[in-house]
């Protein structure tokens, strides 16, 4: 047997994470008391077991039609690994092709500088609203808020964005921010919110997407300024890439005069043709689409067609100190697609809200800790059964289960008391490597069934710390005797 | 220090004095489809996958393009549409418009909202995927133009049809505003339920000439 000697755990080399006090990394309770609360929520439940079979489904047939999905996996993981490890250079190209063509290219240390450097230039152009394509990148910084507290009016125009944005809401999945709202509940919102939103409208999906076609055509028609993500960003051309489904997306990039882009360091691609893989990859984990709707690509700035003043902010925000760490640093590669969402047993039960950051679900829960440090996110390494699902359907591979575990052993190393856990752990590892300890040991756990009253496992009211075990698992009954004791009286009696 | 020479000094810390070799990119993947250019089973293929987003698809023989675009804008939008509703590319080739109808200028984009219906080709159509790319140039058009309008015809012609994305990126010129159309617009936004038609042009038909 070869032993490998773990990688030490990382001190992040100093660099920062992404700061506290703005953004939604951080929930403001630990998962397992918020989880707790989703769970009662039988509407809720419902509404996401139904959302995530059907999306898991579609996924399961439309990867299953590509004969070549694991060399096209594969390559999305290579590229990306090679990406960062070159990432300084890639980022100084793309920035050179894209102000070769008529774009401005910003740098955005953290969430703060980001928010600021886009609402100088939103108010730079003299408008009081802006429209807005779905983006991660500008939820993780809560770039709606800072506008919105300098009176700049912001509308999201993607359909599920909206109902989250309408019914004050926070976004639940990565791909479909409103999976934990059904037909009926959108249906109250818009009724509720839309201004002069027709009184007969129905509950059906058709109805109610173009009650919102409705309510943000005029929108679109007047808007003058246009805040963007972006999913990939290629180096050698300067080509900006987003990926969308409704249109909503060409509107905001096509009709105002100006366009802001916030783009994570970490999206960039160093070549046009690796699109090629990672435009095969992302719709079919995504929507279970063979492509999405629409794509749209466009380098800098074209005279006569789009808006023909660019920006583009490239935002750190904690991004740095994740490719520092030589495990985490593979969260980066993540495209967004939330395949892995879509398969989890905790998320579908426990839903987005629960892990209190705008990445939920199991790439959340290595990347929110990862982008804030492990402190402040502390429960979301533990948010998971390990059992793999996600690592099968990523599309580039990435191997959560073992950066979760990672994390919880960065987590554990961390603590500088010493906690009931590890007392009772260090008492067992004692015990259990001394035979007649453990003899005694296993004579006295059997009083626990004086507790369960003959139900197979102990009841889990039980007082603290043992609580802490048993709140969230089951302790089965300890038997009448033990394996050994058995074989000897079976071995001894069959002489 | 700025912003800039703060994110990259960061990220050279972060990768180290000695980098880690950087693993090789395997290009094993499919670089083509199967069925040989501008052949049949090529062309059905993009038929069935075009379809299948619930477009239209209407073939024709080259020469009679102008007559299936006039045929395509009867399925848009009823018979008895007006040409001066319908705007083209202004590069469309001159026997595939309708006649009398309106030529896209450098009027104000959102203009082009006022017409019901527009016409433009496409530089390359990938059947694999039923996806269609329009790239700015003159025959394709300005974005706004296949954008605002309700309805959307789109010609292509059999030598622009490839198998797989990798032919279809090959094929393009990423310094030009591309959009890739796979569909109508479409959302998945409701109970994961897919309704055609949101704020891109609800009606998508293709004229395929071959």
């Amino acid at each position: 047997m070869t032993a490998t000697v773990p990688p030490k755990a990382p001190t992040f080399l100093g660099l920062p994470t992404a700061p506290r006090g703005v953004g939604h990394l951080r929930g403001d309770q630990s998962f397992p008391d918020a989880a707790r609360t989703a769970l009662r929520d039988g509407q809720l439940r419902a509404n996401l077991g139904h959302a995530t079979t059907t999306i898991r489904n579609k996924r399961a047939k439309v990867v299953g039609e590509v004969a070549d999905w694991e060399q096209l996996r594969a390559a999305g993981k290579a590229l990306k690994a090679a990406t960062m490890a070159h990432l300084d250079e890639h980022l100084e190209e793309l920035e050179r092709q894209v102000t070769a063509r008529g774009g401005t290219v910003h740098w955005a240390r953290d969430a703060n500088e980001a928010n600021e450097i886009v609402t100088r230039l939103v108010q730079a152009t003299g408008t009081g609203e802006v429209v807005k394509v779905k983006s991660m990148a500008t939820q993780e910084i809560a770039l709606n808020e800072a506008l919105e507290a300098v009176g700049i009016e912001v509308f999201e125009t993607d359909l599920a964005e909206l109902i989250v944005q309408l019914g004050e809401d926070k976004p639940s999945h990565i791909l479909v921010p409103a999976i934990h709202k059904n037909r009926a509940e959108i249906r109250e919102i818009f009724a509720r919110t839309i201004p002069g939103v027709d009184p007969g409208l129905t509950d059906e999906p058709r109805q109610l997407a173009m009650a919102a076609r409705k309510h943000l055509r005029e929108r679109f028609l007047r808007a003058r300024v246009a805040i963007s993500g972006a999913n990939f960003g290629v180096a050698e051309t300067g080509t900006l890439t987003v990926v969308e489904s409704e249109g909503n997306g060409r509107m905001c990039l096509t009709l105002p005069e100006t366009l802001i882009t916030v783009m994570g360091i970490e999206k960039v691609v160093p070549t046009w043709r690796d699109l090629e893989v990672f435009l095969q990859l992302l719709p079919r984990s995504s929507t279970g689409e063979r492509m999405n709707p629409y794509t749209s690509t466009w380098a800098g700035v074209t005279p006569g067609d789009g808006p023909q003043e660019f920006h583009l902010v490239l935002l750190d925000n904690g991004r740095t100190a994740v490719l520092a760490d030589e495990v985490g640093r593979e969260a980066l590669h993540c495209i967004r697609c939330s395949a892995c969402l879509n398969v989890c047993p905790v998320y579908e039960r426990a839903g987005g809200h629960a892990y209190g950051s705008v990445y939920p679900g199991p790439i959340g829960a290595i990347l929110s800790p990862l982008l804030t440090g492990v402190e402040d996110n502390a429960s979301l390494p533990y948010a998971s059964s390990l059992c793999g699902a996600c690592y099968e359907v990523c599309p580039v591979a990435i191997d959560i289960p073992s950066i979760l575990v990672h994390l919880r052993a960065e987590h554990v190393e961390a603590q500088e008391k010493t906690t009931a856990e590890a007392v009772a752990f260090r008492a067992l590892a004692k015990v259990m490597s001394n035979p007649r300890l453990w003899h005694l040991a296993q004579r006295a756990s059997r009083l626990g069934r004086l507790l369960s009253r003959g139900r197979p496992t102990l009841p889990n009211a039980l007082p603290p710390p043992i609580s802490g075990w048993t709140r969230s698992r089951d302790l089965p009954t300890p038997p009448t005797s033990t394996f050994v004791e058995q074989w000897t009286r079976e071995h001894r009696s069959a002489k | 220090m700025s912003a800039r020479e703060e994110v990259l000094g960061r990220i050279r810390t972060a990768l180290g004095a000695t980098r880690a070799a950087v693993p090789d990119v395997v290009r094993d993947y499919r670089q083509a489809g199967e069925h040989p250019a501008t052949g049949p089973e090529l062309l059905d293929l993009l038929v069935d996958r075009v379809e299948d987003y619930r477009a239209t698809v209407l073939r024709c023989a080259p020469a009679e393009v102008g007559a299936t675009v006039r045929a395509a804008l009867d399925q848009g939008l009823g018979a008895g549409w007006a040409a001066a509703d319908v705007v083209v590319a202004p590069g469309l080739p001159a026997d595939w418009r309708p006649e009398g109808c309106d030529v896209d200028d450098d009027r104000p984009p959102v203009q082009l909202a006022d017409r019901s219906a527009s016409v433009t080709a496409v530089a390359v159509a990938i059947a694999e995927t039923g996806t269609l790319v329009l790239d700015g140039s003159p025959d394709c058009g300005r974005r706004a133009l296949s954008l605002l309008p309700d309805c959307l015809v789109c010609v292509v012609t059999a030598d622009q049809v490839v198998g797989g994305v990798p032919e279809g990126i090959g094929r393009l010129d990423p310094l030009r505003p591309l959009t890739m159309v796979s569909g109508p617009s479409a959302t998945s936004d409701i109970e994961l339920q897919r309704v055609e038609g949101v704020h891109g042009p609800r009606t998508l038909l293709v004229v395929l000439a071959a």
